[in-house]
């Protein structure tokens, strides 16, 4: 399989990037991939800054991206789609989601949130797709499946057709939500196409 | 999974050490949870013929692996770095009475410290135990290897070390399934010159470990885990574990000596390849272990003297400290408000810190998610030094200080670390007349490690009922004359309670009792939720100051007070975010403006 490449996922615990993430690899492996993904668990999980790195290519040694190399970077929060700009590069693809999520300094009235924080990928040259995937949750009639929303926005820049995309969802997704996780995913690509 | 193949599997390092455990037919599987060790038994308990449990710390948890192993059947032991501290003792004469049944423990080192107190290199415990250590660099080997390390015990009568880190643990890459070897039953078979380790017993089986260790090191010359890949000479590279794999993406033509197993060495395999090449360099995280060892055997090498030996290694790392002049130009970082990991929205443990954050104690603190009430803006932690220590060193405190010290010293502990290794402080503090307060965090679970039973918990590692053990009777058994039991969620009478323990001139116990709010349990309430009356907030800020995730502050602009009907000098409003709020009420207990009230249905 041609291709190779690396894709950062950041966010804040509680959000679903576990998912995404999973999602992403399985699509990749059954595209005929090798990959290789690095979480960090325990005391990490706990509300503060979360990030899944996901390497992908015909053989995969290293399962950490190195900085400056990341192509692709799903940002679940707008802050967390900027704390990890050493690792990207100019033209990289920062998928973000449009929302805030405030951290305890900011919420506790001790400091501000950035204003225009994307400016930062803007003005380096970094490609930026923003997603309100809220919102898009909330049209597909399920609001837990933004992470889904993500994936969709993601999916065109990786070298995996939708279909393949579609059938991890079915396989991986209870069949309670999996109609929703599918027009979540469709609504996501609708975005980037 | 739609992999063309069922039998290629996509796993992470744990899980494909669980598999490999079934594979490797054991028969008994103990540890205590710690990450990053911890799914490896929450993923063998899953599969059928293995008994696992959660044993109260990792001392008892290899104890138990090794009966089972004297029985004859092959055990297995898991925990992580720190926990093979406490393991330490009978792993070191479990070196000389070796086994039956092959045991092989597995640790899980944590270099950069993602989720620990140290970054030890457990690497030494092979070397002074004198015991064979493996050493995977990912998932499917690390299968593989667990398999080969049972072998090897059997093979060499020795118990065997696997040594996995974070970035095996908790990777994800291609597993291949493989055929399970039956689990063989044990039996009770006398052998005491073997396994009674008296003086004059323990002498020969010294004599004999040296011989096994000579074996070893003989069978490593040629075991296939230890490789030569050939490559560009220029320079050499001798790595093992996961820096193995950094030096594959960051010298892709350089021949390498992969060590999958770091002790003992293979003494001639690394002269043959020290011979083969003009400079030879040693990769490894942490500490210079191979590199010291292959000094010792006068090979130049050269190592730490450019790799770093603190904190995780990766490819650019690994170039960079050898080639200079290989840097690439980063985007710096920009600066932003830092995101720590908090207690999550309804923590028990908040309402305590809280408490203790007003009090003028020391508080001597554990290892758990209470932790974080070290964090602002609770900030009510003074130390933690590892699991346990938290009841002893505020006794040490105590007696240090002398007259007085009963109403400055107060220790915290969960109820989970509390029976790994508090219970025998808290006898110490009673025995020798500490006056001290012990606040036992008891949230019905080991939650930090992601909500593992205990016992304390009332199930077993498979959810079955078991024996609960009483936090309440303990104490008293062992002597505490004054215990208490608190809701934390009531913070205001939760510190009448917490004043009148430390005033006592005795050691007391303060029992918190609150489910940690990610039980499962807990998640399926029916939810109900606090809001904030926002008309009569008074922006005292009481309820900020808990530092709930669900709570957050808005200051208001110039003239917005007045504007919006509050007093002219109020500086902005709390807001509580509904769908946050997991109910416990502590902002409530603690708002004297009537500004929060209880809603059902979010």
């Amino acid at each position: 399989m041609e291709g190779s490449g690396n894709i950062l996922f950041s966010g804040v615990g509680g959000q679903g990037i576990l998912l995404a993430s999973e999602i992403t690899a399985y699509s990749l492996l059954a595209a005929g991939h090798d990959a290789k993904k690095s979480e960090v668990h325990g005391m990490a999980q706990r509300g503060g800054s979360v990030t899944a790195q996901l390497r992908y290519g015909k053989k995969v040694y290293s399962p950490l991206i190195e900085p400056g190399q990341a192509d692709i970077q799903v940002a679940f929060e707008m802050m967390e789609a900027v704390r990890y700009l050493p690792y990207l590069h100019k033209g990289s693809k920062v998928i973000v989601n449009t929302q805030k999520i405030l951290p305890p300094a900011v919420a506790t009235g001790q400091a501000e949130y950035p204003a225009d924080v994307l400016d930062n990928l803007i003005k380096r040259e970094i490609v930026v797709v923003p997603v309100d995937a809220f919102d898009l949750a909330r049209e597909v009639g399920e609001v837990r499946t933004a992470n889904v929303v993500m994936v969709g926005a993601m999916s065109p820049f990786l070298p995996v057709n939708p279909e393949v995309y579609e059938d991890i969802i079915r396989a991986r997704v209870p069949a309670k939500f999996r109609d929703a996780n599918l027009r979540a995913f469709e609504a996501g690509r609708r975005v980037s196409e | 999974m739609t992999n063309k193949n069922k039998d290629t599997l996509w796993m992470s390092g744990n899980e494909a050490i669980a598999l490999g455990a079934y594979e490797a037919g054991v028969k008994v599987a103990s540890g205590y949870p710690g990450t990053p060790s911890t799914e490896i038994m929450e993923n063998l308990s899953c599969y059928e013929g293995v008994y696992t449990e959660w044993a109260p710390n990792e001392k008892v948890g290899l104890e138990v692996a090794i009966g089972a192993s004297f029985a004859g059947s092959r055990a297995l032991a898991t925990m992580k770095h720190v926990g093979l501290n406490v393991a330490a003792d009978p792993l070191f004469t479990a070196s000389y009475t070796g086994i039956n049944g092959g045991l092989v423990l597995v640790c899980a080192d944590d270099p950069e410290m993602h989720s620990s107190q140290n970054e030890q290199d457990n690497r030494n415990y092979a070397f002074a135990a004198k015991m064979p250590m493996l050493e995977p660099s990912e998932p499917m080997e690390a299968k593989e290897m667990l398999k080969t390390a049972f072998d090897l015990s059997e093979d060499l009568d020795t118990p065997v070390i696997l040594r996995i880190t974070t970035r095996i643990a908790h990777v994800k890459g291609v597993v291949k399934k493989g055929e399970r070897i039956a689990a063989t039953d044990g039996e009770i078979s006398k052998n005491p010159s073997k396994l009674v380790m008296l003086p004059g017993m323990a002498r020969k089986r010294r004599v004999y470990v040296e011989e096994r260790m000579n074996r070893c090191q003989n069978l490593a010359e040629t075991a296939a885990f230890n490789r030569i890949e050939k490559g560009d000479t220029k320079r050499g590279f001798i790595t093992s574990g996961v820096s193995y794999l950094y030096v594959k993406e960051a010298f892709p033509d350089a021949a390498v000596l992969k060590l999958g197993m770091c002790w003992p060495l293979p003494e001639k395999k690394i002269r043959e390849f020290a011979g083969m090449v003009d400079e030879l360099y040693v990769v490894e995280e942490l500490d210079p272990f191979m590199e010291i060892h292959i000094k010792a055997m006068g090979i130049d090498c050269r190592g730490k003297d450019c790799v770093p030996n603190q904190g995780e290694l990766n490819t650019a790392i690994v170039r960079n400290s050898i080639d200079a002049d290989s840097k690439l130009e980063l985007f710096e970082e920009v600066p932003l408000p830092m995101r720590p990991p908090n207690m999550c929205a309804g923590c028990p443990h908040r309402g305590i810190f809280f408490n203790l954050s007003r009090m003028k104690v020391f508080v001597s603190g554990d290892i758990g998610c209470y932790t974080l009430g070290f964090l602002p803006p609770l900030s009510a932690m003074d130390s933690c030094v590892c699991m346990g220590a938290s009841v002893s060193i505020a006794h040490g405190i105590a007696k240090a200080v002398g007259e007085g010290a009963h109403d400055k010293v107060v220790s915290v502990i969960g109820d989970s670390t509390f029976i790994h290794s508090g219970i025998t402080g808290l006898i110490n503090s009673v025995y020798n007349d500490s006056a001290s307060t012990l606040i036992i965090l008891d949230n019905r679970i080991t939650a930090m490690t992601g909500q593992q039973q205990n016992p304390a918990s009332g199930y077993n590692m498979k959810g079955e009922a078991a024996s609960q053990l009483d936090l309440e009777a303990l104490c008293r058994a062992v002597g505490v004359k004054h215990v208490y039991k608190v809701n934390p969620h009531d913070v205001p009478e939760t510190r009448k309670v917490m004043k009148e323990a430390v005033e006592q001139n005795e050691m007391s116990v303060v029992i918190s009792e609150a489910p940690c709010v990610l039980l499962p349990e807990m998640k399926e309430r029916k939810p109900v939720s606090y809001f904030t009356n926002q008309e009569n907030c008074v922006g005292c800020m009481s309820c900020i100051r808990l530092g709930c995730p669900a709570i957050s502050w808005t200051t208001f602009a110039e003239g917005e007070a007045e504007e919006r009907g509050y007093r002219k000098k109020q500086k902005g409003i709390s807001k509580i975010d509904e769908i946050l709020c997991n109910d416990c009420g502590q902002c409530a207990s603690l708002c004297k403006f009537n500004a929060i009230t209880r809603k059902e249905e979010k």
